[in-house]
């Protein structure tokens, strides 16, 4: 009987988008079409977990999902604070900061900006959480470690961004400047800063990512009993898969609104870049 | 070639300040160690004891090439204390993923191109799914397929296989959506099928994005197989190692592990990077 619910339900929805899709494409169809798509996917998990009796510890229905979500918000925000604002954005502020800081430096030099890039491309494709156990021996379990981590992860992304945003603006553009007599602050600040812009947003965007895996995965190496990572590796252990969901609808929004806010602020900033251009 | 001075003036001091946190970060304990004992130490002997230290809070440079030289061509590669064996664990499962990931991502990615629904309806889903650590679903995986039967290599596959599937699907997309419109209008001209327009037009035009993607996936695969043996309980491969190192304050051990996992991404990106050289030259389309 679920099953046929199911079936139908994804007929409907499948007739549907088919229709919003053949039609203008317009701010509507936009949102609809995958709302459409991601709530079919919901009645299908739900109907099919009930119709096969799938047990909760294999695979808990959305509404289970839901309910517990609601039922320990408690938890979920004492571990979001643990894990996000104290591990992941601390180190997100001092890797990227510190990674624009160095650029800055190094871009005063052709024969370091020539010694770092590759270097930095190189180390950026390295699987670099396996630093996590590292830093959790010398930071102790608690949050710093968490945010070293974050540190390690995000800077030579961030870097080998700002050192090519830096270098790009072109011969014409320090020509210019050069006959204003413009000091080095002045190019700095009034040039190859705001030319940086895009360069720098992309790699702030990617690093948002990376710093939420980085502060969730250290925690599964060592953690007081708080924050995500921790909850998840340990509610797993007990079976408790719905607040394994909960916690993990949790990272999924806040990665989302993350990233969210940087591309507000890209969208602000970086508006003028060519890649912009509709 | 021109940089190859500047990146080994770089790589010269990053080892030079490494070794020079090792004797900072290891002094404190033979400080304490000499306190103990009473005896008063010369700064040389000081800067000595901290490279040699049995279990350092940083190892030095030479100790983990030595452990990494003793771990990979002294032991016979059979021995559970082989980074061979460890390594070999973590690459078929990393292997296998990326197989699986990335050609799930190209046929997603076809039918995405193809269809008004699916672009509209999936694409959205597969940009935001980027967004979001999809990493945290890893011990949970790991735990319900071993409750359902299935344990070692597959799993992990599967994780690699998830972490590679949405980059390739980004980027594919991209790729083939890549011919101009003025090559589009051309195939039409020659009343070519969609089918001849995909393989004859598509599939050329979306090569370079093809290995730009499986370059990011590969090396999320091998993240993803390494994150995939934490919850196991370090029974075999790189990440075992890592976990088994932290456990047993093993820290050359976590070094050297670390080191071999960051050859072989480098390794697996490497060998993409060759063979999308040797494609492209023959296709003409290197720069």
């Amino acid at each position: 009987m679920t099953l046929a619910v199911a079936g139908a339900a994804w007929l409907l929805a499948w007739w549907l988008n088919i229709r919003l899709a053949a039609g203008p494409k317009s701010a509507i169809t936009r949102f609809a079409v995958p709302a459409v798509f991601g709530v079919t996917i919901l009645i299908m998990w739900e109907c099919v977990v009930r119709a096969l009796n799938v047990p909760g510890v294999i695979l808990p229905p959305p509404s289970a999902i839901a309910l517990s979500f609601a039922h320990n918000t408690d938890i979920l925000w004492i571990d979001f604070v643990q894990t996000f604002v104290r591990g992941a954005l601390s180190g997100y502020a001092i890797g990227c900061g510190s990674a624009i800081l160095i650029a800055i430096l190094v871009d005063r030099s052709l024969f370091l900006r020539r010694g770092i890039l590759p270097l930095g491309n190189f180390v950026a494709a390295l699987p670099i959480v396996g630093t996590a156990p590292i830093f959790v021996m010398w930071f102790g379990f608690g949050w710093q470690s968490k945010a070293a981590v974050v540190v390690a992860m995000t800077f030579f992304p961030m870097l080998v961004n700002m050192v090519q945003g830096l270098a790009s603006s072109d011969a014409m553009q320090r020509d210019t400047m050069k006959t204003y007599n413009a000091t080095y602050w002045q190019t700095l600040i009034k040039l190859k800063l705001p030319v940086s812009m895009p360069f720098a947003l992309n790699g702030l965007k990617i690093c948002t990512t990376l710093a939420l895996i980085g502060a969730i995965v250290a925690e599964f190496f060592g953690s007081p009993i708080k924050g995500m990572g921790f909850r998840i590796s340990t509610e797993v252990g007990r079976l408790a898969l719905d607040l394994v969901w909960a916690e993990i609808l949790v990272a999924a929004v806040t990665g989302s609104l993350f990233y969210g806010v940087v591309t507000l602020v890209d969208n602000r900033v970086a508006f003028w870049h060519p890649s912009r251009r509709r | 070639m021109r940089s190859l001075l500047p990146v080994a003036t770089v790589s010269m001091f990053v080892i030079a300040l490494w070794y020079v946190m090792a004797v900072v970060m290891n002094s404190a304990w033979t400080l304490d160690q000499a306190k103990r004992s009473g005896v008063e130490l010369s700064f040389s002997e000081i800067v000595f004891d901290t490279m040699e230290q049995e279990r350092p809070r940083l190892p030095s440079p030479h100790q983990v090439a030595l452990e990494l030289w003793d771990a990979t061509i002294d032991k016979k590669i059979t021995s559970r204390r082989s980074l061979v064996f460890h390594g070999w664990v973590t690459l078929s499962a990393t292997l296998l993923g990326f197989l699986i990931g990335s050609l799930l991502g190209v046929l997603l990615a076809v039918s995405i191109v193809h269809s008004r629904v699916m672009d509209m309806g999936v694409m959205p889903w597969a940009i935001a799914s980027q967004t979001i650590p999809i990493l945290a679903l890893a011990p949970m995986i790991i735990v319900i397929l071993n409750s359902v039967g299935l344990s070692g290599l597959i799993p992990k596959a599967i994780i690699s296989a998830y972490l590679s599937f949405f980059p390739v699907v980004v980027g594919m997309v991209s790729g083939f959506r890549s011919p101009e419109f003025m090559q589009q209008d051309l195939m039409r001209t020659y009343n070519a099928t969609a089918w001849q327009v995909f393989w004859k037009l598509r599939v050329p035009a979306s090569l370079p994005f093809l290995f730009t993607s499986l370059k990011i996936g590969i090396a999320a695969s091998l993240v993803g197989a390494i994150v995939g043996e934490l919850p196991t309980g370090a029974v075999a491969g790189l990440g075992a190692r890592l976990l088994a190192g932290s456990y047993y304050g093993q820290t050359t051990q976590i070094w050297a592990a670390l080191f071999s996992a960051a050859i072989l991404a480098a390794m697996l990106v490497g060998t993409i990077g060759m063979l999308q050289r040797v494609t492209l030259a023959r296709m003409g389309m290197d720069r």
